[in-house]
């Protein structure tokens, strides 16, 4: 029987989770790693047993885990993450320029099809690719070093990459996407990058429509439908039907259209998931409710989805990486909560159930479905 | 042998009980120990000083016999008693607590 396991990344550590296909009893196993924070933690899809995890504080720096048992032991891989040549300057939050410096890995993508190649999203952003399971690290330089570089600018959480978006069937077309610089895709492996902003419109920005400096908070997109991207926007929920050529928005009828997070559904590429927080000044769902939006027309209309979540006294958030879905059937969606809540449902949606309520605050949550 | 105290989280990364010994070749210094350190316990490169300025991280500190070595030459000799093992190198991590990075937000 098939069975699930949940990656939780937490400001004081690591937290397993894992169910049989039913997804009712769940086993929690951790703390690991407990008091350290990490950003993201994500497991390869061609070895499933093969997990990386991102330790990044301010007082030890960057740290990189690697589990090749499914996270029950870990070691230590490579940490150097070096810009390729002189890195160079982007924008400060007041429009200065201010020194490349790299911070910590915000993001792991591992390969589909190797179980050594991995790809890492940065703060200040930049991408590498290891090839060695995490041992070493390379720049793919031509991304930080796009004309736009000096441009770009951090979003409140840090000048971070955060989506990396790979395509099995054509491996050398990426995406990523940077706050708060935009989304940028390559046709080459990562050599060459271009804008892809169109129809993005921020308007804290001098010229809303500029190609440049769109605070993307994360990209999701249904492994059969490689040209349609799904977007949550610092505002606005978007999408694109034509591989980032051009973006349109489809927030709709969402109560407000600010959030972190946006996911597809395992098998019905149209139905996507997102939660609205209220405002980027205030970072808590809209009147203390905590409700997830579904859509089944890929955007413009939305239904909340509330039996089991919080409806009164809510005021957490759910950030970029922190929700996930499994692929069984009906899927199962998952996401954690700055207030150390993970809810899951395990029927696409309908209902919810809190897996945990007092975890640390939930930076990354990731599903891995296993055979 | 010098004695090198390590805080929590870089003793649970390098495995490694409450203290542990390096041998350093040559002259001991805040350098040398680091790299005779580094050497030992390759995981904690980079968590200590900078993979390529090799500059302390700026929340750690660097005490030996009773004295803040933090902002001292790392290529000054250590105290006598550092250098024989009779007292501890330390390093710890500064009291830093209430950051207000509360969110990886925005």
């Amino acid at each position: 029987m098939s069975s699930v396991r949940v990656l939780v990344g937490t400001r004081k550590g690591v937290f397993v989770l894992t169910a049989d296909g039913k997804r009712k009893d769940w086993k929690i196993e951790g703390p690991q790693f407990g008091g350290l924070p990490f950003y993201h933690v994500k497991g390869s899809p061609v070895d499933p047993d093969r997990i990386y995890a991102s330790q990044a504080d301010d007082w030890f720096g960057q740290v990189v885990h690697r589990s090749d048992d499914g996270g029950r032991t870990w070691r230590a891989v490579g940490n150097e993450f070096k810009y390729n040549g002189e890195p160079g300057k982007h924008l400060w939050y007041d429009g200065t320029p201010h020194p490349w410096e790299f911070k910590r890995v915000w993001h792991f993508e591992p390969s589909p099809t190797d179980r050594d190649t991995v790809y890492a999203g940065v703060e200040d952003a930049a991408i590498f690719r290891s090839a060695d399971g995490g041992v070493t690290w390379h720049e793919l330089p031509g991304l930080r070093s796009h004309p736009s570089g000096p441009q770009w600018a951090p979003g409140a959480g840090g000048m971070c990459l955060h989506t990396i978006l790979l395509d099995p069937a054509t491996p050398q077309r990426l995406f990523v996407a940077i706050s708060a610089a935009g989304v940028f895709g390559s046709q080459d492996g990562g050599v060459t990058w271009s804008p892809k902003t169109r129809g993005l419109s921020s308007n804290f920005l001098p010229e809303p429509t500029a190609e440049i400096g769109h605070c993307v908070h994360r990209i999701a997109r249904h492994p059969s439908r490689p040209n349609t991207l799904f977007m949550q926007k610092h505002w606005d929920v978007m999408r694109s039907d034509d591989g980032g050529e051009s973006w349109r928005e489809v927030s709709g009828d969402l109560p407000s259209d600010f959030g972190f997070t946006i996911d597809v559904h395992a098998h019905e590429p149209e139905t996507i998931y997102v939660v609205p927080i209220k405002s980027d000044s205030e970072h808590y769902p809209p009147e203390g409710r905590l409700r997830v939006y579904r859509s089944r027309s890929g955007g413009d209309e939305w239904q909340a989805l509330t039996r089991g979540l919080p409806q009164s006294d809510c005021y957490v958030n759910v950030l970029r990486e922190a929700m996930a879905i499994d692929s069984l059937d009906p899927c199962g969606v998952y996401f954690g909560t700055t207030g150390g809540q993970v809810y899951a449902s395990a029927d696409g949606g309908d209902n919810w159930t809190a897996l945990a309520r007092d975890l640390p605050a939930v930076l990354s949550v990731e599903v891995q479905t296993l055979a | 042998m010098i004695r090198v105290l390590l805080p929590h989280h870089l003793r649970s990364l390098a495995g490694v009980e409450k203290e542990v010994t390096v041998q350093v070749e040559g002259s001991a210094t805040i350098r040398s120990l680091l790299d005779a350190l580094e050497a030992a316990y390759p995981m904690l490169r980079g968590t200590i000083r900078d993979h390529a300025t090799k500059e302390r991280r700026p929340l750690l500190r660097y005490f030996a016999g009773g004295e803040d070595l933090s902002s001292e030459s790392v290529d000054e000799p250590l105290p006598p008693a550092v250098a024989d093992g009779r007292e501890p190198f330390r390093i710890v991590g500064a009291i830093a607590g209430g950051s207000t990075r509360g969110e990886a937000a925005g």
